[in-house]
């Protein structure tokens, strides 16, 4: 017996939104996504009129899904932003050159201009080359310290106003339970919000309008809107830590779909003990950047890669950074610790 | 390790090897401690210990036990009282089954002279709706503060005479494990009204709280002790995060709970993990019964708190470290408490756990998000609030898929799932949407709920006049 499109009644469900678990037919689906994006830009004053926005494009469903609804919203409710694309190239042979093609593809079919930063370029290290002094275990820190900044600084280039990402309900829920398991209360306290300060230090804000949309109705929306994006999962991520929250979330969606959202909702309204240290915001000696300590992570971890010492960002090391500053050598007691492990 | 020289029976936490008599020093110097850095126990006072009769309670009581006998150096000082919920009737278990563990615990429970109360959950159906009201603590300006409460005991020691103590230990022990059928079909009706297991453990959780607080204020036990391990509020964190409970957080895995007003539950445990209570109810043959409970047998993934101990269980193995960075997260957590005013409106917590309501609806929060999704998603009701049953009935059976807000099975007079949101926060709302039928809740629940549902009527038509939020018995006309 078909089921009726619980919103408009007249047309035939073809889907069930993973969601609230209503069924809907094609139209009232796309409708009821889109409107639930624009209620959560226009509720959290995410942009202002006539501002230029990038979009980050990683070629990926988040990302092609958030271009493609930023393009429509923006005419049908007249936002007035200067929408372009930014895409970051790490330099992973095999996933990030495949997908960087779709983004291409994406610039021509949303007619939106479209400027690629590599790490090469910025940093002169690709993240093939990191992986090979590193290992397999760390590797995400590298590259997710990296490509916050080659985004910041390919928007500067580009001279935008903000940026958004194509984070999704799933990656918050992840972050939150990550926070809590790797007991990172600053980060805990500040990850579940939807844009970062804007401080007007040079530091353009992030904001994340996809951030109550459910990474299996972008799946929904792509599909049925016949979307072009680019599935192939980063071929570093198997060892990432952050691979055991998301199995749990999961498993916790599994059992009862809401609870993503009760995740962040949790997250939301979480307080913490006044009195708990919390990491100061200042910047960077070396570079200008938002730092928390004397030097900013980036460069730590570009100086540990340079000089040889691959595990110089990874743990501890705040007594380092006057040292690093200073350009002394290292004792031969650091150095050893923070060689690379032989395979 | 510690002392060098006796030889090493057992590693804790990968470095350190105790020997016996190490270890049991210890264990009850971390109790000692707990209890002395938080100085929540007053001299004299009269403290309730919770047992369900797992290794964490029992070895509890045997510290308790040991703290109160005269040998100890310092002993400790408040009046104890043993309760035992038996909740068999929700977990399905035999009448027989019952009768032979209440009999095994009743040994255990003489063996240790303290008064004691064995209740059956099935209690639950009698009880008054004060239990839903937190209770004021006392702020009489005439109570000492901690120190002097102590010095002042120490003084009066002298005076007091053995028998004194003695005496009021030894009170009527109250075995009221008796329950009569209507009340028993009543408690399973509710439970095989619940569709999830996850629902299903949380009524459990919220139904035994009430219990205990109840014949907690009877008795006059300003103290609940309840034997929650490092290891289970690791657990427990992780899953109220799943469920939602992110506000009330600090309260539900801290170490004292003072949601409830004029009983505070303290968590005396918590800083042990449950190898540490393993091995030491084993070595020291610590008396506990098994009793399975509702998720005993489930597979992994059959409610989500079975599933976030699997998942934390595991973790634990490959880094031994979750266990105590998650409860160090929960140290640093605290509770939202809104100005405390001698009038604070009860309606102003949740119904059912009494906790500090979430969900004032913040523009560009989750909670928003939901309910513009549930919008989206259906044809707009006329107004939603107000939609008589019949017009939300025919809806929900053309949908065919998800009650709307009106319940699709509840009858004109009592409360229907859209008349208990509102007064419910945002994880017990979560609770009751799995619930098909409302009206197997216990009594007070439901005449609670009608209370305060008339009362905020009552102020919605006055409200022009009221000139603040927290006038008493509100209705003072403007002037």
């Amino acid at each position: 017996m078909p089921v009726q499109c619980s919103n408009c009644v007249q047309r035939r469900a073809v889907l069930k939104r993973p969601k609230t678990g209503h069924s809907l037919c094609k139209d009232c689906f796309f409708w009821a996504f889109e409107e639930e994006i624009h209620q959560t830009i226009v509720s959290a004053g995410l942009f202002n009129r006539g501002e230029t926005v990038a979009i980050g494009a990683s070629g990926g469903k988040d990302s092609t899904v958030l271009a493609h609804v930023m393009k429509v919203l923006n005419e049908r409710y007249d936002y007035d932003l200067n929408l372009l694309l930014l895409s970051v190239d790490e330099g992973i042979t095999g996933y990030r050159d495949d997908s960087l093609e779709t983004v291409k593809r994406n610039q021509q079919q949303y007619e939106l201009p479209l400027k690629i930063v590599s790490y090469e370029e910025l940093y002169g290290w690709t993240m093939d080359a990191i992986v090979k002094k590193v290992g397999l275990k760390n590797n995400c820190t590298f590259c997710g310290v990296f490509r916050r900044q080659a985004l910041d600084r390919g928007a500067m280039m580009l001279k935008v106003d903000k940026i958004c990402t194509g984070h999704n309900a799933d990656d918050v829920a992840e972050t939150v339970l990550m926070n809590v398991l790797r007991g990172d209360i600053a980060r805990l306290r500040r990850c579940t919000s939807i844009s970062t300060a804007s401080d007007g230090e040079g530091a353009i804000p992030r904001c994340k309008p996809l951030k109550y949309a459910y990474e299996k109705e972008i799946v929904l929306y792509a599909y049925f809107k016949k979307l072009d994006y680019f599935s192939t999962e980063c071929i570093y991520s198997p060892n990432a830590y952050r691979g055991h929250a998301r199995a749990f979330l999961k498993d916790l969606e599994s059992i009862r779909p809401s609870s993503i959202i009760d995740v962040i909702h949790s997250g939301e309204t979480l307080s913490i003990k006044e009195g708990v240290k919390m990491p100061v915001q200042g910047t960077c000696s070396r570079c200008g950047y938002i730092s928390s300590q004397a030097l900013c992570k980036s460069c730590v971890l570009l100086e540990g890669l340079n000089r040889g010492l691959p595990k110089l960002g990874i743990g501890k090391h705040h007594r380092l950074h006057g040292k690093i500053l200073a350009q002394e050598p290292l004792t031969e007691q650091e150095e050893k610790k923070l060689k690379a492990v032989d395979f | 390790m510690k002392c060098k020289e006796g030889t090493a029976v057992l590693i804790i936490r990968v470095n350190d090897a105790f020997c016996r008599s190490c270890f049991k020093e210890y264990f009850i110097h971390k109790f000692r401690a707990m209890l002395g850095k938080n100085r929540v126990i007053f001299p004299q006072e009269k403290v309730l210990l919770a047992v369900s009769g797992g290794t964490a309670s029992c070895s509890m009581l045997s510290q308790v036990q040991e703290g109160l006998s005269r040998e100890a150096p310092k002993k400790l000082r408040f009046v104890p009282g043993i309760i035992y919920i038996d909740d068999g009737g929700a977990c399905g278990r035999s009448a027989e089954e019952r009768q032979r563990s209440n009999a095994l615990l009743k040994s255990i429970f003489t063996e240790t002279g303290f008064t004691y109360f064995i209740v059956s959950l099935e209690q639950v159906f009698s009880l008054p709706t004060s239990v839903l009201v937190p209770g004021t603590s006392d702020p009489d300006p005439s109570n000492p503060s901690y120190k002097q409460a102590v010095d002042q005991y120490i003084k009066e020691k002298q005076t007091l005479t053995e028998e004194n103590v003695a005496s009021a230990v030894a009170q009527l022990n109250i075995e009221d494990s008796a329950y009569s059928p209507e009340h028993k079909l009543a408690l399973e009706r509710l439970f095989s009204s619940m569709k999830t297991l996850t629902a299903k453990e949380d009524m459990l959780q919220t139904l035994r709280q009430h219990l205990i607080l109840h014949i907690a204020r009877e008795n006059g036990y300003s103290k609940v002790m309840m034997g929650d391990s490092c290891s289970r509020l690791a657990v427990k964190l992780l899953s109220n995060i799943a469920l939602g409970r992110g506000a009330a957080l600090a309260s539900d895995t801290g170490f004292s709970d003072p949601r409830y007003g004029d009983v505070v539950i303290v968590r005396p445990m918590r800083d042990y993990s449950s190898k540490e209570i393993a091995f030491y109810s084993r070595m020291f043959n610590v008396p506990s019964v098994f009793i399975s409970g509702l998720d005993t047998k489930t597979h992994d993934k059959a409610s989500i708190q079975r599933l976030t101990e699997s998942f934390v269980t595991n973790l634990q193995f490959d880094f031994p470290s979750t266990v105590s960075t998650i409860y160090r997260t929960s140290e640093k957590l605290h509770t939202v408490m809104p100005p405390q005013s001698q009038t604070a409106e009860p309606a102003s917590k949740c119904l059912l756990c009494l906790c500090t309501l979430d969900t004032k609806v913040d523009k560009a929060s989750a909670f928003h998000a939901t309910l513009v999704s549930e919008q989206l998603s259906q044809i707009k009701l006329q107004d939603p609030s107000l939609d008589a049953p019949a017009q939300s009935a025919e809806q929900c059976c053309t949908e065919g898929q998800g009650c709307g807000p009106g319940g699709c099975c509840s009858s004109n007079r009592l409360p229907s799932h859209q008349d208990l949101k509102t007064l419910l926060c945002y994880s017990c709302r979560l609770t009751i949407k799995d619930m098909v039928a409302t009206n197997t809740l216990p009594p007070y629940i439901i005449t609670e709920a009608e209370k305060r549902q008339k009362r905020s009527q009552m102020k919605m038509e006055i409200s022009e006049y009221l000139l603040e939020d927290d006038e008493e018995d509100g209705g003072t006309a403007a002037l």
